[in-house]
């Protein structure tokens, strides 16, 4: 009943997008989910690709959340009224790369197009996430991002703790967020966005423990959780007895929404959100703030691993006709330059995916002058991945990502322990990467 | 006595005269209905393009998936919770400006203002208001010892959009108790005051009983009101969460067809739904409506 009306709706939005057109250029559609300064941005990058050459016009068309902008492409693909390039989030990966027939592996398209492009440039760990089990990648890394901890330099000051020392395991966190919630610096020590990123996978990954098998599912649809460990299980059980305590606070299902503005308030000294929050947390906090890598159990492992990614790729969508893809191709090749990737990374707090574009800020002193904006990016290469640490790929991950919500939710209204709550986010997750995989396989 | 009827030789005018009508349910229903029919037999990847038939597979599932079976508990809390509250507060209201003379149409106009207001602004508008840490009805409840937090404690979650979904509905159900009760013959209240009768008797034996068709349109109005159309003031503050606690029927159709994508699953749940839909109103009008004095 729904689809119907959706794919109505989106077709009605394409015309509507594509009207006012010049004749003379192929216009392309950019679906995106960027809003706010990050969309005002991100029409920057489509102008100044737009302002280079005369043949073709990117159009960004801003969809909605994430979660909406692939729905609304879905739908739009089944109406037959698709855009040629869509932004996908990390989550949507799975989906995506289930969807044979559907994509255009930009690999392919790049050849096809004699384009030349060397995945080599980019990070290891964001070619990775988005290659398949052949190594070849599908989508155009774009918007990566990696989890960091944020602290408030003068709470850090009034507690009496050193504002350029952060916690760096989390024994420490625990000293720390005492010590600010005894000493009245702030009525809370942490407070965090999202439980399922950055405390269920990057836990996983910077403690060398396996998400799931095959390789966190980056081996093929067959995978199950393993996520159930004792050491996630003592996390998520200190995360409870934290907040009973009242030095650590829930910040909400998904991204946290509550968790940012207890952060920029004062409410909270300590607070885990992505580095792409950057630009936001610095324009609007009226304190010092301090960047830091996310903490770790020293009693797990000695040395934690790298951080996992999130944020989003941009994926070519089949069934345009053959000059939009040269286009397309041609507009993929401008957004792997360096300067296009590091003025993207600098304003935005995303990470540099190119090691050129990284090269490109250092050289410019860039991160001499920004203290902690290399954060992310030193925290995402201080080791090299392993299976554990390389990323996650499961089907039907937005389902699975609400299911880890809601079990830690359960863990902090007192209805499971941390054990049962896994316990019984692998046996549901495990069934919905089962259906997955009768609808996919 | 001996009706005249007029009889149209032309087979075909009574069809073209019913064609608009008809075109309008059968694009806007029954297509789309038979559509989610079809897709909840089905079992499909996002972009449709495996699809295999897998008759009632779908509804085996929801069926064995005890978060579904709870739903409906879930959903039908809400359910008699807004209507209840919605139906009680505007009656109440009714029948205090109805008792007004002079300032009557000035408190009507303020009263379904809340009737513009988008419902998933309601819901951020009531979700300020309880935020844990920025809202002011927290900080007073934290005054009566009372520690608010909808975002981990579920019963705190479902009273949130209880009261959200039904403040909204309250102006509608407003202005049809303030008509029914301004149609009530003001001689009959009259007689039974002559009679004796105090204000409440009058009310539960006289005011009451004739208000029983606005009454009986008003609570249909409702239950669907808040079995379809709150899906906006739940995606607006809880996003059926802490732990599902608020993720009524209608929530979770979106959430598995829209943000899981699963469409054979989503579509199962629709038609659920639709049969729920048709058993209410079959049994309010086979039921219900006999106690209704006209």
């Amino acid at each position: 009943m729904s689809k119907t009306l959706l794919a109505t709706g989106t077709a009605l939005a394409t015309l509507l997008a594509s009207t006012g057109a010049s004749f003379a250029q192929t216009e392309i559609a950019w679906w995106h989910a960027m809003s706010g300064e990050l969309g005002a941005k991100l029409e920057e990058v489509a102008q100044g690709f737009n302002d280079t050459q005369d043949d073709y016009e990117i159009v960004p068309v801003y969809r909605g959340t994430y979660g909406e902008t692939l729905t609304a492409a879905i739908a739009a693909f089944r109406a037959n009224e698709q855009p040629a390039i869509v932004q996908v989030y990390e989550v949507g990966t799975g989906t995506m790369m289930a969807a044979e027939g559907a994509v255009y592996p930009v690999y392919q398209l790049m050849a096809d197009n004699g384009l030349e492009f060397d995945p080599a440039n980019y990070l290891s760990s964001v070619v990775g996430y988005y290659s398949d089990t052949e190594g070849n990648i599908l989508s155009l890394p774009f918007n990566s991002s990696t989890p960091i901890m944020y602290y408030n330099k003068d709470v850090f000051e009034e507690a009496g703790l050193d504002p350029e020392t952060p916690p760096a395991t989390w024994a420490e966190m625990e000293a720390a967020m005492n010590q600010i919630v005894d000493s009245g610096a702030a009525p809370c020590g942490l407070t965090t966005a999202w439980i399922s990123w950055i405390h269920t996978e990057n836990f996983s990954a910077l403690h060398d423990l396996p998400y799931g098998t095959m390789e966190n599912g980056f081996g093929g649809l067959g995978t199950e959780f393993v996520m159930n460990n004792e050491h996630l299980a003592t996390h998520w059980d200190n995360l409870k007895r934290w907040q009973d305590e009242g030095i650590f606070r829930y910040g909400g299902p998904e991204g946290g929404p509550d968790a940012q503005p207890l952060f920029l308030a004062g409410e909270c000294g300590l607070f885990m959100n992505s580095s792409a929050g950057r630009a936001a947390i610095v324009a609007n906090a009226d304190f010092e703030v301090g960047f830091a890598p996310l903490p770790y159990y020293d009693d797990v492992i000695d040395s934690p691993m790298n951080s996992i990614i999130g944020g989003a790729t941009l994926w070519t969508l089949q069934g345009r006709p053959a000059e939009e893809y040269a286009g397309v191709a041609a507009f993929y090749d401008y957004l792997s330059s360096p300067e296009v990737q590091a003025d993207w990374h600098q304003f935005t707090g995303y990470l540099p995916i190119t090691n050129a574009s990284y090269e490109l800020g250092q050289e410019q002193g860039y991160y001499e002058e920004n203290p902690g904006s290399d954060t992310s990016i030193l925290q995402m290469t201080r080791v090299e991945p392993n299976e554990n640490s390389k990323g996650i790929r499961f089907g039907s991950y937005t389902q699975i990502r609400a299911l880890i919500d809601e079990e830690f939710e359960a863990v902090l209204a007192g209805d499971k322990t941390a054990q049962e709550a896994l316990d019984s986010l692998v046996t549901r997750g495990n069934a919905l990467l089962r259906e997955f995989e009768a609808a996919n396989g | 006595m001996q009706t005249k009827r007029t009889i149209f030789s032309n087979k075909g005018l009574p069809y073209l005269l019913l064609a608009p009508q008809l075109a309008v349910t059968i694009i806007f229903f029954i297509w789309p209905a038979a559509q989610a029919i079809k897709s909840s037999f089905e079992r499909e990847d996002p972009f449709g393009l495996r699809t295999t038939f897998i008759w009632f597979d779908n509804y085996t599932r929801l069926f064995a998936d005890p978060t579904y079976l709870n739903a409906f508990g879930r959903t039908l809390i809400f359910a008699v919770g807004v209507t209840f509250i919605s139906m009680a507060i505007a009656l109440l209201m009714a029948v205090a400006v109805n008792r007004l003379l002079r300032t009557g149409k000035i408190y009507t106009t303020l009263l379904v203002w809340p009737y513009a207001v988008a419902p998933v602004v309601a819901g951020i508008l009531w979700w300020f208001m309880f935020n844990p840490s920025i809202g002011i009805l927290p900080y007073v409840l934290g005054q009566f010892g009372i520690n608010w937090n909808h975002r981990i404690v579920g019963n705190h979650a479902m009273i949130l959009v209880i009261i959200a979904a039904a403040w909204k509905q309250i102006s509608y159900n407003f202005l049809f108790f303030l008509a029914g009760l301004q149609s009530i013959p003001a001689s009959l209240n009259e007689a039974a005051a002559i009679d004796g009768a105090g204000p409440f008797k009058r009310f539960w034996t006289i005011v009451f009983p004739l208000l029983s068709p606005t009454t009986f349109f008003l609570l249909i109005i409702n239950v669907n009101y808040a079995m379809f159309d709150t899906f906006g003031v739940i995606d607006g503050t809880t996003s059926g969460g802490p732990n599902q606690a608020t993720n009524i029927l209608v929530y979770k159709v979106y959430a598995d067809g829209f943000l899981g994508l699963n469409i054979g699953s989503s579509a199962a749940q629709s038609v659920i739904l639709m049969l729920i839909v048709i058993g209410l109103v079959f049994v309010q009008f086979r039921y219900v409506e006999r106690r209704v004095q006209y």
